[in-house]
């Protein structure tokens, strides 16, 4: 029964696991591994123009198995990791490219997570410096012969 | 003090006016990168033996439409209709790029609906699209006379999309002087 388990176990976590292999056909493979190897790497960073959320990579679409055998081409004609992807990028735009680079039209996305933290920080600032007034300022307890003259006044009231 | 009373209003208004801006934003409508360049060369297979094939070089000095259509794809039958009549018209000479299709389903295709290219070359390994970066068909390219890429219609050419804005872009390219 624990081997049962154990096995059942292991099965749950290779599913979990990232598919090695993506949507690569066994045609597509180069012979060259380390040519593969760089093909695959380029691959996962270049968006599918027809499924759009999905890499070349891993999208089963028709035109991003044609994307992927053209990657493999221009890598077997000497392109470098760049060129390949300087190649789609003149064609299709930076939307290609799934992680966007740095530059003028883009800052604000890069940068808008610093300027949101720095903002929520500011806000903390702020409301951490109201509250320390709000305690300074708050009413300070009455002495003891304010207490006594406290009480003195409702026993007369009654 | 008054404005901390305000500010989830002033949140949320900014909020929705973040929403309402990224959702009329069409993430299928992707710009063209290639507007203004001039048209890679290609050589493209006929798709019936009675054809040529349709290459670069047929473009040369004309301004025209290189449609990119296949039998597989559905919205291609909406556009058809105003094709053929650009066609019948001779409004305007378009040539087709029978994308991802197996040569007798094109051919059959354009025999059961009619053909309204001058020439049709088939693209079955996506060379051309790619160079042209085609994301889905129906795509239609406007070409001037020097055979640079002037525009990109992503989905059918209905009649609306020829009148109001591949008529008049046509007009104008037609008036072009060429050097």
């Amino acid at each position: 029964m624990k081997r049962l388990l154990l096995v059942a176990f292991s099965l749950l976590c290779i599913g979990f696991l990232p598919s090695p292999v993506g949507a690569v056909l066994p045609d597509e493979v180069l012979p060259d591994p380390v040519l593969e190897a760089r093909a695959r790497e380029i691959s996962q960073e270049l968006r599918c123009v027809v499924c759009q959320n999905q890499s070349i990579d891993d999208s089963n679409a028709d035109l991003a198995r044609d994307m992927r055998v053209l990657v493999r081409d221009r890598l077997v004609a000497g392109d470098t990791n760049d060129q390949v992807k300087e190649y789609l990028v003149a064609r299709y735009g930076n939307f290609v490219l799934l992680r966007p680079p740095v530059q003028t039209d883009t800052l604000l996305l890069w940068l808008g997570p610093v300027l949101f933290l720095f903002a929520a920080f500011t806000g903390f600032a702020f409301y951490l410096r109201n509250a320390k007034e709000e305690i300074i300022n708050a009413p300070r307890p009455l002495s003891s012969g304010e207490e006594a003259l406290l009480k003195r006044v409702k026993e007369n009231a009654i | 003090m008054k404005f901390s009373v305000f500010s989830p209003l002033l949140i949320m208004l900014g909020i929705g006016a973040g929403f309402a801006i990224s959702l009329s934003n069409d993430p299928h409508t992707l710009p063209s990168a290639l507007i203004d360049q001039p048209l890679p060369e290609f050589d493209l297979p006929p798709i019936r033996t009675e054809d040529v094939g349709f290459s670069r070089a047929d473009l040369e000095g004309q301004v025209a439409l290189v449609n990119v259509f296949a039998s597989w794809c559905v919205a291609c039958r909406i556009e058809h209709p105003t094709l053929m009549r650009l066609s019948r018209e001779k409004r305007i000479p378009v040539y087709g790029v029978d994308w991802k299709d197996k040569r007798e389903d094109g051919a059959a295709w354009l025999l059961a609906f009619g053909d309204p290219y001058e020439l049709v070359g088939e693209d079955q390994n996506s060379k051309l699209a790619i160079e042209l970066g085609v994301t889905g068909a129906p795509e239609t390219y406007v070409i001037d006379k020097t055979g640079r890429i002037r525009y990109k219609q992503i989905g059918p050419i209905t009649e609306d999309v020829w009148n109001d804005t591949i008529e008049p872009l046509v007009i104008a390219l037609e008036k072009e002087v060429t050097p």
